[in-house]
């Protein structure tokens, strides 16, 4: 239904009873019923499915709709996104990246959220996505040219609806609302998720697109990674919020919160709030309670801000432990399956460091190339004068 | 038939809306009052809530939106309500709106119309009067115009809202009541090449946007005194016309810039840079600016002292007669 049909105006907005204000002729001037503002707010624990040790406990409000090949998937995921994330680290070690921001610890936060997407749906990732990269199966060594400085970027984000990595913090959330709407004024049913970390929080252009996105109900699912740390800055000097998906409340939708180091608690939780968008019912929030295990990027010392006990402790988290030992407890698990696994991240792996390393640095005169649809005249005489500095030098330099 | 360059700009509006049902026009206002300068008067009744709609206050998100849309196919024409606001907005614009296309080596393409009103001249308040097309020409990936008539309003507006590349428009907003004798729509002209807006031998006066008119007359009263000012309008800071702009002041030899943006590193360093590089022995004398200030746009009361007039262009010209 197109959002002009519900009431476009903030006033006229249906899906919440007014309340009866101040205001003398009774005309309200508030849009939510503050008691039904509270079914908004996040639970006081996050949803957590799974136990550290691999136990399973249902949740009345987040059934789970998935088979027994889901789980292999959601695990298969996760492994394939940690070696690939591990195997970037080497490339830059290697001198092959000039940097690169690890998702090390947040494979479940990522891979649960993204696949509780439907194969229409779009992602508008920070830098740190690889995961749901992984889940969205885009050539992450294409993801990696941005890191090594050969392209700002180079995958097509039309080709699995992965929108182009964003470096300032929290600004795709802007593009997702955006994007979120154009589905909404067309009638098409597909939900649009937008992530950002906990620092992004902070920032005014995340919180400009929640404010969108509720005004125009827009199918959009707002996925804060909160990993604890922005560089070095931990959450208390983040926030003064009870929680991040306490921010929701303001905006008019939904906070949620999960346990993201559980795959299948973040997956329900994320699910709940697609499912939701994609009926008309508006965006979500959801805080997902991770923990960043490598640095915030290669460039990074985070045994400045950080003890080892605390990494000790998160450790004790790990996602990946965790659903191995739930596939364990369902008799999901073999040695032919972790073999196959492993097979298959290795040559992921291998894959993507087969496209990245020694990736050509491409034609210098591409700079030209793609800046405008429609070329100024004076970008041939700079491209000449470019083109000249190269055969002085004996060719592409 | 006389129109104003409003009129003009609304009409434009209306027949792209009208041809391309991809078109959609946001912003504060834009929709039930119609802009507060009602350049989108009467879109919302015409074309529903759903291609014209107000927006929540917030610069940043109505054009990080409108990038949002443009990827999605629309063709957006957010309005930023005064040049002073489009600030927050920048990062919007510079990082993203300019560079995705580049970012995406040639996927994505942005045909998103951000419509600025800028400059100053109708005693405004503070933050209402700024002229910043200097940070967006410095910005590879934008187009920046700014027309300076009714007729020119039309044909650019049509032309950006037709171009896929993201263009900044800058509608001189003193010249919102300009009247022209012109019959709408008129015959488009590509939006990237300037014009001689008056014909001379003695002085090219280089302007653009609201400094055309003022160009203009200043032109007129240096008949008076038997100079023969030519005017080139720039119609586009971004691409810049310069093959024009250097004819003339190789038929001249002299040249002055006019720009209520202050001096320092405005559009008109750039055009004094370029004719030197490109017509040095044609010059007669150095290349002078009429611009405004390098302080900040002043209070109302003091505007008329701030901005070019006539007369602070004919004391350039003077001066250029000097050498």
């Amino acid at each position: 239904m197109p959002y002009a049909a519900q009431g476009a105006a903030a006033g006229s907005r249906p899906r919440h009873p007014r309340r009866t204000s101040w205001w003398p002729d009774e005309r309200s001037l508030s849009v939510v019923d503050i008691h039904d503002a509270a079914s908004l707010l996040p639970p006081e624990d996050p949803v957590h499915l799974l136990d550290p040790d691999g136990t399973f406990h249902e949740h009345g409000d987040y059934p789970l709709d998935l088979k027994d090949q889901d789980f292999l998937d959601l695990h298969r995921y996760m492994v394939v996104t940690r070696k690939v994330d591990r195997e970037a680290i080497n490339l830059q070690r290697q001198g092959q990246l000039g940097v690169y921001a690890s998702c090390l610890g947040q494979e479940a936060a990522q891979v649960g959220g993204a696949y509780a997407l439907g194969e229409n749906d779009w992602v508008f990732p920070s830098y740190r996505e690889m995961g749901a990269a992984v889940v969205r199966h885009v050539d992450t060594a294409a993801l990696l040219h941005l890191y090594r400085g050969t392209w700002l970027s180079d995958h097509d984000p039309y080709e699995h609806n992965f929108a182009l990595m964003a470096i300032p913090i929290g600004t795709q959330a802007l593009h997702a609302a955006g994007f979120a709407m154009g589905a909404r004024f067309d009638d098409n049913p597909i939900v649009v998720m937008g992530y950002f970390g906990d620092g992004a929080t902070s920032e005014g252009d995340p919180h400009e697109a929640m404010n969108f996105a509720a005004v125009f109900q827009a199918p959009c699912v707002f996925f804060v990674q909160n990993n604890q740390y922005a560089i070095s800055v931990p959450l208390e000097r983040q926030t003064a919020a009870p929680t991040l998906a306490h921010k929701a409340v303001g905006y008019g939708m939904p906070g949620l919160r999960c346990d993201g180091n559980d795959v299948l608690a973040t997956y329900a939780v994320t699910k709940r709030a697609v499912e939701r968008a994609r009926q008309g019912d508006g965006p979500a929030m959801i805080e997902a309670l991770t923990y960043r295990m490598e640095a915030h990027t290669t460039s990074d010392d985070p045994t400045r801000y950080r003890t080892e006990d605390e990494l000790e402790y998160a450790r004790t988290f790990d996602p990946i432990v965790r659903m191995e030992a739930f596939l364990k407890q369902r008799d999901l698990w073999s040695e032919e399956f972790k073999a196959e696994v492993d097979e298959l991240a290795q040559s992921e792996a291998q894959r993507m460091r087969d496209g990245i390393y020694d990736a050509p640095h491409g034609d210098p005169l591409e700079l030209f190339d793609h800046v405008y649809v429609d070329p100024p005249r004076d970008y041939a005489a700079q491209r000449a004068f470019l083109r000249a500095e190269l055969d002085a030098a004996g060719g592409d330099a | 038939m006389a129109v104003t360059m409003a009129q003009a700009l609304n009409k434009a509006l209306h027949d792209a809306m009208e041809d391309d049902d991809r078109i959609l026009v946001f912003g504060e206002d834009v929709g039930k009052l119609g802009g507060v300068f009602r350049i989108t008067d009467a879109l919302q009744n015409k074309y529903g809530e759903e291609r014209v709609f107000d927006t929540p206050l917030a610069e940043s998100a109505i054009i990080g939106t409108a990038i949002g849309l443009a990827m999605y196919g629309y063709r957006p024409v957010p309005e930023i309500q005064f040049d002073g606001f489009s600030y927050p907005a920048f990062e919007q614009i510079v990082s993203h709106l300019a560079k995705l296309r580049n970012r995406s080596r040639g996927t994505l393409k942005l045909p998103v119309t951000v419509r600025i009103p800028f400059g100053g001249g109708i005693g405004a308040v503070e933050h209402h009067s700024e002229s910043p097309e200097t940070y967006w020409v410095h910005t590879a990936g934008l187009k920046v115009v700014a027309p300076g008539n009714p007729g020119d309003a039309y044909s650019m507006m049509r032309e950006a809202i037709a171009s896929d590349d993201p263009v900044i428009f800058l509608e001189p907003k003193r010249r919102y009541w300009m009247k022209e004798e012109v019959e709408l729509p008129v015959e488009r002209a590509p939006m990237d090449r300037a014009v001689i807006a008056h014909e001379g031998t003695d002085v090219t006066v280089v302007a653009y946007g609201p400094m055309v008119k003022t160009a203009l007359e200043a032109a007129e009263a240096a008949a008076d005194e038997d100079w023969s000012l030519e005017v080139v309008d720039m119609r586009s800071l971004s691409p810049m016309d310069t093959v024009t702009i250097v004819e003339s002041v190789k038929k001249t030899g002299r040249c002055i810039v006019v720009h209520e943006a202050g001096r320092t590193l405005g559009v008109g360093a750039e055009v004094a840079a370029r004719v030197q590089e490109q017509a040095f022995y044609h010059l007669e004398a150095p290349i002078f600016r009429a611009t405004g200030f390098d302080t900040p746009y002043p209070p109302a009361k003091l505007e008329e002292y701030w901005l070019p007039n006539a007369d602070r262009i004919l004391d350039f010209v003077e001066k250029s007669f000097e050498y």
